[in-house]
């Protein structure tokens, strides 16, 4: 899209209507369109002197300074030179003290505030980047010495600290569900430095945006150098789809589903980092360790031991993660890391509604923008450097629900056009985004339609898939819905690897929401971690007595909380089909009493060998245990299922039949408080 | 350009470089050849054999400490009982013990090793002059979890033993060429070591009907132990032949008598206050299923223990002292 035009003007920064500025930029005129780099190309060769003196406007502003007439002036002073006039400034300049720091233009120096504030921008970027990793790396159990054997088992650290202090979950789940849940009144903190600052989430926070900041520089090459890249971050048309998004999400918020968590970008990063890139890395990890292992050399091997021992501590776990249909999360992460060779900051300027959340609420802001526009030059530096698309040059108004706050913009601005500052004046700024109101109900309509659409085809009383099986703790479906934002902070945490996003399993609206795949991993009977890390209640914050059947209070048994029931495949159990003795399900059975029962019998079985030439095999018997369910008992953790040595299609399998949480689900008539006392 | 005929030079060096290529091709081709036929057979062989045991000819096998109701004080006079843990261990030695660390239970549940037990043991190799002691296990459930919350890792790591969490690149694949286990992969920190130290909890497991000291080689096994249960009885006899531990201390102090191997309600296990220190992992094995109401005879991997020559099933018969 934000090719370079070769055909066009050969006027690249030419004046829009109504500018006054000089119709001819000789660099540019003078050479192929399009292909010309800015101020800081290279010098042509020698032979070509009048094309080589105008590269860099230093030595014009160095003679004319500041003062003498501004940027139009020194414009005037160059054209000349590309129409074949001697050139002026090919002169070296005798008085002029050299400046210490090359700029361009008039060479003003940027604030020292600025400069500075750009420097704590940076760190403040790393920073936050490096305490989400820190956080989602940890979104794990790690045991502990210093921890006595009963105490609770919980992570010491908020791992989901940013996602309770995201604004466009909170008011996805405000407007699903009429309620703050917990944690998320941090979100407030974010909507007071916006209600301040602009989106200075975006620019000094976000750690996708500063993972998209980060690519926007380091991959475009020659893609996005130079015009083309002017180009780019000038304002597109496009950048509203956000907004339009957003207010689709929010509508589908009203309707009854959190689905707007797809997109929402700290969601997006834990569920792409935390599913994808961890364990990439991961896998990458042991198997070069298995390469040096098999070296044999003990020195070598205990190296790579080490180094195992410490990655496995702090940055993935002891086994190799694995989760179910992530290529499509992954591939999902690439195409939009890779859009910022094309377009810089493509996710938060076109995609984000979190951004386009930030970018409403902007228009409060005290802190902002004003543009002297008289003397501006056109130079473009400030779109050169421009984070949010939101149109920073002189002529034109700056978009402040688009600005990122990075301050790149005055940073780079050598003529003392723009100035952030706070209450400034708004001659120079839009503050609304830029939209067309009836695409904007248009949206909000397609938001609340879409939700009744996907329900018809898949909704929790019918048509529903056995294998949406629910982490524990998880509220009814419905609620389920209305809360779960597809973060997958549940997912990662899970120390059995048992909780993965789902695919189409609970239909189309239920995209990346956790369900429990106990072949891959089973729920540990007493671990309640999903519901410790859930930023939205869609997996409620039970203790290890709720979870187990005893009340909070009175220790009095109660019903244990149950995702599913676990069913025989009789033809496939080995002591049922196969006259062989096995029952690991049983062992693993984690329930006292145990849901799993085995009845002693003595089954037929033929032997294998034959005892001698000519005679039939041989008859006889064997006793083996053949293993029952208490469906009173099952509380649906799969811990049999992932037992079963039966690998590829279990001869026990868990259902959600009879889980707790649900009103309709039920097998047995036996309580009718489905768990809600 | 056309038309012109290349040098005699320069057509020798392309030809020389086709015929490079094609060489370095067949050269790799033959060398990486895939000489390897399916369904290769292990090659049949002697039973393998991790021997730890101390050598000599000791005059007590087996010592029952039943006179206390400290699970240290027990340990202490159990091992004493056998000759000390100086007998057992030399100056500089790196130790590995080898608890039950299989499920997260606490330690009232029975279903893990008793923490002071595991402790007093560390403890005991630290005095004797061990290097390094290891505490180790490969647990069924997850296994920070089941460190942390059966105790025993706060309890040694206070000690200063090295408590090594199982994770999947400490196992490295060996043949132990036993009747039902061949290769596999082993945990790698309790087959390196010096002196291993098997430390079980004796206990109920339905299918087995008693685990105790030589179930608990199953800690030494990684992949997928699910398909072992088959054949328990055997792929059991093949451990306790393949690991000879220095010495064998099965921890009785609470027992588990029900719903095992995890139990899971305090009600399922007892109070019985003894420890038994063994150089006969069979014999250690025999008296404590006495514990939970088992007779040595109905245990058969017990009786494949002793039939191997692992170790004596009568009990009685073995060298012993109750203290």
């Amino acid at each position: 899209m934000a090719a370079p035009q070769p055909s066009g003007s050969p006027l690249r920064g030419a004046p829009r209507p109504g500018e006054q500025f000089p119709e001819v930029i000789p660099w540019l005129s003078s050479r192929a369109p399009g292909r010309v780099k800015t101020l800081d190309a290279p010098a042509p060769p020698a032979q070509e002197p009048p094309a080589a003196a105008p590269r860099r406007r230093l030595p014009i502003a160095a003679q004319g300074g500041p003062a003498a007439g501004g940027a139009r002036a020194v414009s005037a002073t160059s054209a000349p030179t590309a129409t074949g006039v001697p050139p002026v400034v090919a002169k070296p300049p005798p008085k002029a003290a050299k400046p210490k720091k090359k700029r361009p233009g008039s060479g003003i120096p940027a604030r020292k505030i600025i400069t500075n504030l750009v420097w704590l921008r940076r760190a403040s970027q790393l920073g936050f980047f490096t305490l989400f990793f820190y956080f989602l790396a940890h979104t794990a159990f790690r045991g502990t010495f210093a921890a006595q054997s009963g105490e609770p088992v919980r992570l010491p650290l908020p791992v989901e600290g940013f996602l309770l202090a995201d604004p466009f979950v909170a008011a996805m789940t405000l407007l699903s569900t009429h309620a703050v849940y917990r944690g998320l009144a941090w979100s407030l903190v974010i909507v007071a430095l916006t209600l301040v600052f602009g989106r200075v989430f975006c620019g000094w926070i976000c750690p996708f945006g500063t993972l998209h900041h980060f690519f926007a520089w380091i991959f475009p090459s020659r893609y996005l150098k130079g015009s083309s890249r002017v180009d780019a971050n000038r304002t597109h048309g496009w950048q509203a789809a956000k907004y339009y998004m957003m207010w689709g999400f929010l509508a589908a918020a009203l309707a009854g589903s959190a689905i707007g968590g797809l997109l929402d970008p700290i969601c997006v990063a834990v569920r792409a980092i935390g599913l994808g890139v961890i364990p990439a890395l991961q896998y990458l990890g042991i198997h070069g360790n298995n390469a040096v292992a098999s070296t044999n050399l003990r020195p070598l091997q205990m190296a790579a031991d080490g180094a195992q021992d410490v990655l496995a501590q702090q940055i993935w776990t002891a086994n190799q993660s694995y989760f179910h249909q992530t290529w499509f999360i992954v591939f999902s992460l690439i195409a939009i890391l890779f859009m910022n060779r094309f377009i810089p900051r493509f996710w938060c300027r076109a995609l984000c509604p979190l951004g386009a959340f930030l970018g409403v609420m902007s228009r409060f802001s005290l802190f902002g923008m004003e543009k002297d526009h008289s003397k501006c030059t056109d130079c473009n530096l400030c779109l050169v450097n421009c984070q949010g698309a939101d149109s920073p040059q002189g002529g034109v108004k700056h978009r402040q629900d688009e600005c990122h706050m990075c301050l790149n913009c005055e940073s780079a601005c050598p003529e003392d056009v723009i100035k952030f500052r706070f209450l400034p004046n708004r001659r120079s700024t839009v503050q609304k985004p830029n939209l067309q109101r009836r695409t904007v109900f248009a949206s909000v309509a397609a938001g609340a339609v879409a939700i009744p659409a996907m329900r018809i085809a898949n909704w929790p009383d019918k048509a529903y898939s056995e294998k949406v099986i629910r982490p524990p703790g998880a509220v009814e479906e419905r609620e389920f819905l209305e809360r779960c934002i597809r973060c997958a902070e549940c997912m990662k945490v899970c120390p059995n690897n048992a909780l993965h996003p789902a695919f189409f399993e609970a239909g189309l609206e239920g995209l990346w929401t956790p369900i429990l795949i106990p072949r891959i991993g089973y729920c540990e009977y007493s671990c309640v971690l999903c519901g410790q890390v859930c930023p939205t209640g869609a997996i409620q914050k039970i203790t290890e007595l709720q979870k187990t059947g005893k009340d909070e209070k009175t220790g009095k048994e109660q019903k244990p909380i149950s995702m599913g029931t676990a069913m025989y495949d009789h033809g496939r159990c080995l002591p049922w089909a196969m006259a062989t003795p096995c029952i690991v399900c049983e062992e693993f059975c984690p329930t006292s009493p145990k849901a799993i029962w085995a009845e002693e019998v003595e089954v037929p079985r033929r032997e294998s060998k034959y005892r001698a030439k000519g005679e039939p095999l041989l008859m006889g018997t064997i006793q083996v245990q053949r293993p029952h369910v208490d469906p009173s008992l099952c509380i649906g953790c799969g811990a049999c299922e992932k037992v079963c040595p039966i690998v590829d299609k279990p001869a026990v399998y868990v259902t959600n039949a009879g889980e707790t949480r649900s009103k309709t689900n039920v097998i047995l008539l036996e309580n009718t408080s489905y768990g809600q006392s | 350009m056309a038309g012109e005929k290349s040098s005699r030079r320069e057509a020798l060096q392309r030809i020389g470089l086709t015929g490079a290529v094609l060489g370095g091709a067949a050269l790799t081709a033959g060398l990486l050849y895939d000489r390897g036929g399916y369904g290769l057979s292990a090659p049949a062989g002697e039973r393998q054999v991790r021997d730890f045991r101390v050598k000599g000819d000791p005059k007590l096998k087996l010592a029952i400490a039943k006179s206390s109701q400290e699970p240290e004080e027990l340990v202490r006079r159990a091992v004493a009982a056998l000759g000390g843990m100086g007998k057992f261990i030399s100056r500089g030695d790196i130790v590995a013990i080898k608890p039950n660390i299989g499920w997260d239970r606490m330690p009232v549940h029975a279903a893990n090793t008793n923490p002071r037990v595991v402790a007093e043991v560390v403890k005991l190799a630290f005095d004797a002059g061990a290097k390094q002691v290891i505490v180790t296990d490969a647990s069924c459930n997850e296994p920070n979890r089941c460190f942390q919350k059966s105790g025993i890792w706060r309890a040694t790591y206070a000690l200063g033993a090295t408590v090594i969490l199982p994770s999947a690149h400490r196992f490295r694949e060996l043949r132990m060429k036993g009747d039902v286990l061949d290769l596999w992969p082993v945990y790698t920190p309790l087959v390196n070591a010096d002196k291993i130290i098997n430390v079980p909890v004796a206990k109920h497991h339905n299918l087995s009907k008693y685990t105790g000291a030589m179930k608990n080689w199953y800690g030494l096994l990684g992949g997928r132990r699910n398909r072992l249960h088959q054949n328990i009885d055997v792929s059991i006899a093949d451990l306790a032949t393949f690991m000879r531990p220095t010495l064998t201390i099965v921890d009785a102090t609470r027992v588990l008598l029900r719903n095992g191997p995890q139990g899971g309600n305090i009600d399922d296990a007892k109070d019985m206050h003894q420890v038994i220190a063994s150089l006969d992992q069979v014999a250690s094995d025999a008296y404590a299923c006495g514990l939970i109401g088992e007779k040595p005879e109905n245990v058969k991997y017990l009786k494949l223990g002793h039939e191997r020559g692992i170790g004596n099933m009568n009990w009685h018969e073995v060298p012993q002292i109750e203290v």
